[in-house]
This record gives structure tokens, sequence and C-alpha cells, in this order.
């Protein structure tokens, strides 16, 4: 089986997936400690350093959102339901058998239809989740003049917080694991540092067919 | 020209550093006071000789001839006021405590912390001006003291103190002191105080002697090397009207800062810090829910000294082999026995008690009906999670047991002191004792007592700690069935509270997806080695 390379993540997108990803390993950690799950920092400081990951992380997604928009890369999150079962398929069954991915990877379609709709997900479900109740928690404090006191309890808010978190965490990874299932063991892993991914050549063939 | 520019840029420059210094807290009292423009050492009347406490008084007043009129409308000589927030009747007269009773019937010896001379029984005059006792607050020397049992007065001869004992106490200078009045320091206020229910440390936890010369660590307010401020810096006197309260503590301040409209009542801490001192915008969240002292008071009795936590009267009245009262002292050289008193233990660097307090303290008067049935609670604070008025406060919680009439369904008035065949303290026996305080009280008793086991709120509001020694997050953040919060449970705590439901399903969730790429993994592993081995 021989591969080619193609280019297929640019340089602001890696840069902003990895400091996103950094950012989110960091909340999550911190997360977990606040939630009170275990000790490492002590509360103080992870409430400092998760604060202080969650502002980044918001002016990172501000120029990221820019970025989406002004490339069109924000199309790769438009999901569709089409080979969804051939991905659900490959994922339960022909990966084992050593069959071919279904997905052919290329610079206008990077994500898989199960990934668009996992993306999807994240951005539609997880994402609001998390962050509005992040925010509503961050601004406990002017509950009272942004008309929220009376409506609002904190437990609600922090348990929405709680709840996001875990799917987020449960969401990180399965993603982690599934970057092992490209070409070889890391090739995705490489293409997310490089940008160059090493794609089958029978991808190529399968996508001729079709 | 460029002179006007330049006075310009200097006037801006001014300005400027004018903002900068404001926004700087300045540490209060750390210059000494502002010399007075009386000296008192040059006054003729002050020179005497003065005989007895009273004679120093009339001297002052002819002077100062509304001091003792101001003094008269003090609780520090009335002992009797009406609690603004519940309208009920306090003071040492009447409101219940669980360390030594009632001052009714033991005149003597528990109004020698009288701001007065001669209380000596209930026929005492609260109307004679010379009665004010002016320089136990005024002293500067030092060596005026109030005897112990001599109903307010110091010592006028030499005494052999205690009886036995072959030391001859010599009576203090009167006239020295009167020349040498000043400001109130913290000696002055420490001497009853610090001393309160009978000894140093015995009754707040947060005020002894420790703090006559406290380390910064101890009560960064006080230390030399903190603000070095003295009791009545915060505890500001308006005509003698000593500001705070234990009987109406006051919740919140809504006031903050007194400066520059001053209500020239600085008991509080946000009479100087305001309500929102932080520079972190979360830690002041706090302040909305937590009283400063909460986070900032980390322990009591930290200055070496032990507080009295439990105090257990019906265990009073033992004698030893050799038929003599019995006192037994604990290792650390404290009275664990007394026959006079019962049963003690004794507490330092004691973490407090919190409790919602919203400004509304229910005392117990002696001569409330209770209910036996419990643990009675002598002054129970108001206040919930949700009551717009409270705040989470650090308190001493005194545990004891008390006499009271098991008929009747009230404390009762015990006569402890003096030199007749009624005192507990002379004869060891409860129902003559009882009898003769609830007799000179002129209250209605059974003739049945019994003990009950009581508690009482002392708010702890002094010993306040550097800000780097505050309570860390998580010693209320936590899970641990032993933070410090773990009695307030009306409100939901982050790092302490959660939804099981929540956790489970979140848990399973973050395991199923771990576990799942686990078992995905094995299989890609194992059919990969299989078409290895096909090959």
């Amino acid at each position: 089986m021989s591969a080619h390379r193609i280019y297929i993540y640019k340089r602001y997108e890696r840069f902003w997936h990895w400091s996103q990803a950094l950012l989110v390993i960091v909340m999550m950690i911190t997360g977990f400690e606040i939630h009170g799950s275990y000790s490492l920092l002590g509360f103080e400081k992870a409430v400092r350093l998760h604060t202080t990951s969650a502002w980044v992380l918001l002016v990172l997604w501000a120029f990221t959102i820019f970025w989406q928009f002004t490339t069109g890369e924000w199309k790769q999150y438009l999901p569709s339901l089409r080979n969804v079962f051939a991905m659900v398929k490959y994922y339960s069954y022909g990966i084992f058998m050593n069959a071919p991915h279904p997905f052919k990877k290329t610079v206008e379609k990077k994500h898989n239809p199960l990934q668009r709709l996992a993306y999807l997900a994240l951005l539609a479900f997880i994402s609001p989740l998390v962050w509005g109740s992040g925010l509503l928690y961050l601004f406990y404090g002017q509950w009272a003049s942004l008309g929220l006191k009376g409506l609002l309890e904190l437990e609600w808010v922090a348990n929405a917080h709680v709840a996001g978190a875990f799917m987020m965490t449960a969401f990180f990874f399965v993603h982690v694991y599934l970057t092992t299932t490209g070409h070889t063991l890391t090739a995705h892993i490489k293409a997310m540092i490089t940008g160059w991914e090493e794609v089958d050549d029978h991808d190529l063939s399968a996508e001729k067919k079709s | 020209m460029i002179r006007h520019a330049h006075a310009i840029l200097l006037g801006g420059l001014l300005v400027l550093l004018h903002a900068v210094a404001a926004a700087v807290p300045l540490p209060a009292a750390s210059a000494p006071h502002p010399a007075s423009t009386t000296d008192h050492s040059k006054i003729e009347a002050l020179k005497g000789p003065f005989k007895t406490g009273p004679e120093v008084t009339q001297a002052c007043l002819a002077c100062h001839n509304q001091a003792a009129h101001q003094v008269m409308k003090s609780q520090h000589w009335t002992w009797d006021s009406i609690n603004p927030a519940t309208g009920k009747r306090v003071g040492k007269k009447i409101s219940a405590n669980n360390f030594c009773g009632s001052p009714i019937s033991n005149e003597p010896r528990c109004t020698s912390c009288h701001a007065g001379y001669g209380w000596k029984d209930k026929d005492f005059d609260f109307t004679k001006q010379e009665n004010v006792d002016c320089v136990a607050c005024h002293d500067k020397t030092g060596s005026y003291k109030k005897i112990a049992t001599d109903a307010g007065h110091p010592l006028y001869e030499p005494r052999e103190m205690p009886k036995g004992s072959g030391k001859i106490v010599q009576p203090p200078d009167l006239a020295k002191i009167a020349q040498s009045v000043g400001k109130p320091g913290r000696e002055n206020c420490g001497a009853c105080h610090f001393n309160g229910g009978g000894g140093d440390a015995v009754k707040h936890g947060d005020l002894d002697s420790s703090l006559t010369k406290p380390s910064r660590d101890l009560d960064v307010h006080m230390a030399a090397d903190g603000a070095n401020m003295v009791c009545a810096d915060c505890h500001t006197f308006n005509a003698h009207i000593p500001s705070g309260s234990r009987y109406a503590a006051q919740a919140k301040d809504t006031h903050g800062i007194d400066l520059p409209n001053d209500d020239h009542n600085r008991a509080s801490c946000e009479s100087c810090h305001g309500g929102t001192p932080h520079k972190q915008a979360q830690i002041n969240l706090h302040t909305d829910k937590l009283a400063c002292q909460t986070c900032h008071i980390p322990e009591y009795a930290r200055g070496g000294l032990a507080t009295k936590m439990w105090w257990d009267w019906s265990t009073a009245g033992k004698r030893g082999p050799d038929g003599k009262p019995l006192f037994i002292k604990d290792e650390h050289g404290h009275l664990s026995y007394s026959a006079e008193k019962g049963d003690f233990k004794y507490g330092e660097n004691v973490r407090p008690e919190y409790k919602w307090y919203n400004g509304i303290v229910r005392q117990v008067a002696i001569t409330d009906k209770i209910d036996d049935s419990k643990i009675l609670e002598l002054n129970a604070v108001e206040g919930s999670a949700t009551d717009p008025n409270a705040k989470v406060w650090p308190f001493k919680v005194m545990r004891g047991k008390q006499p009271y009439d098991t008929v009747n369904k009230t404390l009762v008035v015990n006569h402890v002191y003096g030199n007749d065949d009624t005192s507990l303290w002379s004869n060891f026996d409860y129902e003559k004792s009882i009898k003769a305080g609830m007799d000179y009280a002129g209250l209605p008793y059974s003739g049945q007592y019994g003990f009950i086991e009581t508690r009482m709120n002392w708010f702890i509001t002094h010993m306040v700690a550097p800000k780097e020694k505050a309570v860390p997050c998580q010693q209320c953040h936590t899970r641990s069935e032993d933070g410090r919060l773990a009695a307030i449970t009306d409100l939901y705590l982050p790092g302490r509270d959660r939804n099981i439901w929540i956790d489970t399903l979140g848990g399973l969730a973050i395991a199923g997806s771990i576990g799942g790429s686990l078992i995905h993994a094995l299989f890609r592993i194992l059919s990969r080695r299989r078409k290895g081995d096909e090959k």
C-alpha cells in the first residue's frame, strides 16, 4: 500500500489547534480540581489558572472564528448525513479487517462525515453549554446588575458546567484515540503538527471509482 | 510661556501624585497621637492627695463637667440596654451566660470590672457622678488596678494578697495617676476585656493579654510592626459611648469606608477597608456571604493563652481526701477541676465554628421560660443563605452545664461569692446558694434545681491575621467532612457540593470513552496480528 502527502492544515489552523488543546487540557485538569475530584494545585491556583485559560481561549476563538469565515474554512463543519453509516461500519468492522478507509481526506474536505457530526455536536451543544454556564459562573457577582438574580441558581449553573465538562472530557479521550486511526498510527498527529498528511493511495482510487 | 507650561505640567503631576497617594490605605494610628493641649501634671487640682477613687473623679469633673453624664449613658456604666434588633432588654444583670453566671448577689467580685466605684449590692446609686471611674480607662501610668473583690475600687491601704501569702500589695499613687491621664490604651481596655469570665483569655477566645504586645501573625492591626492600632481606633467612642456590641453585632456594614462620610463608628472591618477590598474579583464575590473575619481569623486563642471551652458547674463542690475543697490542674497548669466552679476544658489555636448571622441575636434572659428537653442555646444567632442581611460569621461556641429551676423552667441567679453562710464558694451547697441568689434578685424559685447543658456563641472578630495567613480556599472548598463550612449546608459550595447523578453519569462517560478506546485498540492489535499470521 503506497501513500502520498497532501498539505491539509495551514499554519494558523495548527497553531489554533495546539494552543486550544493545551488550554482545554489545563481547564480539564484545573476544572475537576475545582469540582473537588482531587487536589493538585490547591483550589485558589486552580481557579486562577482555569479562569485565565478561559479568557485566553476566548481570545483565541475570536481570532479563529474570524479566520474560519475569511478563509471559508467554516464550511468544514457543515454536517452531512451521507456516508455516516459507512464511517460507523468502518470503525466498528472494517478497521479490524484492514478494509480501506471509506473517506478520502482532501484539502476541501478534511473531516470525515462522522467527524463533522462530532464537531458539530461539540460546537452546537457542548460548547454553548460549557461557555454559557462558565461565563454565568464567572460573572456570578454581576447577576444582580444583569437582572439574573432570582432567575438562576448557582447550583444549576455549576451543574450545567460540570455536565458540559464531563462531555468535553469524554470527547477528548475519544478524539485522542481516533488520531491513531490514520494511514499510520501517527499520520493524523504528524499532519496536525506539520500540516502534511500521508493518505492512502487507494483512497484516491476509491474516490475515482465513485 | 514656557514657565506657564511647566506650571501646568507640575500641577498635573501633583494632582496625579495626590490621586496615587489617596488610593493607598493609610496605616491608621501608626503615628503618635497629637500632643494634648493640656498637661495634666500642671493642674493644681490633680496634685492630690486623693484618699479614694471618687475623689479623683471629682477632680476630673471640675473641668470635664459633662464626662460623667456621658459615661452614665454607656453600657460600661449601665450594664443594661435594649437590643435595637429585638427590642429585648440585655446586659449582665439580666442576660444569661454560661461562665460565671449572674453578677446579682455577687456584686463586689463581679463589679471589679464596672466603670465605677462601690457597686457592692443591688442598692448601688447609678446617678452619683463621683462613682464613675475615670482613671480605669484613662490612666497612662499602668499602675492603676481595680482589685478583684472591692466593688470596683483600687487598693487604698497596703493589703496582704492573696490572704495568708505574706505578700503585701501597695496601693497605687492616685495623685500621680490623676496627673498622667490620656487616651485609653490596650492595657486600659484589656484590664477588664482580656479577663472576662474571671481570668486571662477565659471568655472571648479572641481577646486576651497576648494582644498587649502581639506579633504581626497574631494581630496585624495591633502589632507594633503592623498597623500598631489600639482598641479605641476601631471601637471609636462618641461622647463616651463605645461602638461595637456582641448583643447586637453589626452583621453587614453597608456604610463602608468611613471617610469622608464619617459616622465615627469604626467597629467593623468595612469602616476602613470598604465592602470589597480585594484585588481579585472572585475573592470580592465572597464578601456578599462571608464576614471578613471568617477568612481572616483562621483560629482564635493564638497568642499562647488557652481559652475556656467547657465549664460544667454540675460537678462543683467535691472535696479531696483531706476534706478540703478539691482543685486539680492539668499538664499545662490550667485548672481542670475546681471545687468552686466544676470541670473545665480549654482550647488553644481553636478553629471557629461558622454560622449565618443577620444582626439578630436571640439572647436568653435569666427570667425566660426555657425548654429543658434539649441543649439550650443562650444566644442563638439568626440568618440563612437566602437572608440578604446575613453573612457567615466565625464563633467560639462555649459549652457547659449550669444550674436551673427544674419546676419553673428558668435559669437561676447563683450566689457564689461572699463571706456568708449561703454562698457556693464558702459552703459548696447549691441548695442554699441558688435560693439565696434568687431571693436576693427577687425572682421566683421553686427550690428544685438541676443542671442543663447550654451553648453560647461568641463572635470571633479580633486576632486578625495578616492576609498571607488567611484561610486557604480549599479549607472550605473541599469535599472533606471537616471542611470549615461543613455546617453551612443551605448553599451550593463549589468544590464541596456536587450532583451525584451528573458525577456518576459523567464518570461513566469518561470511563466509557477511555475503556471503549482501549477495547477498540485491543481488537485492532489482535486483528492485525491475525492478519500477519495469515500472511
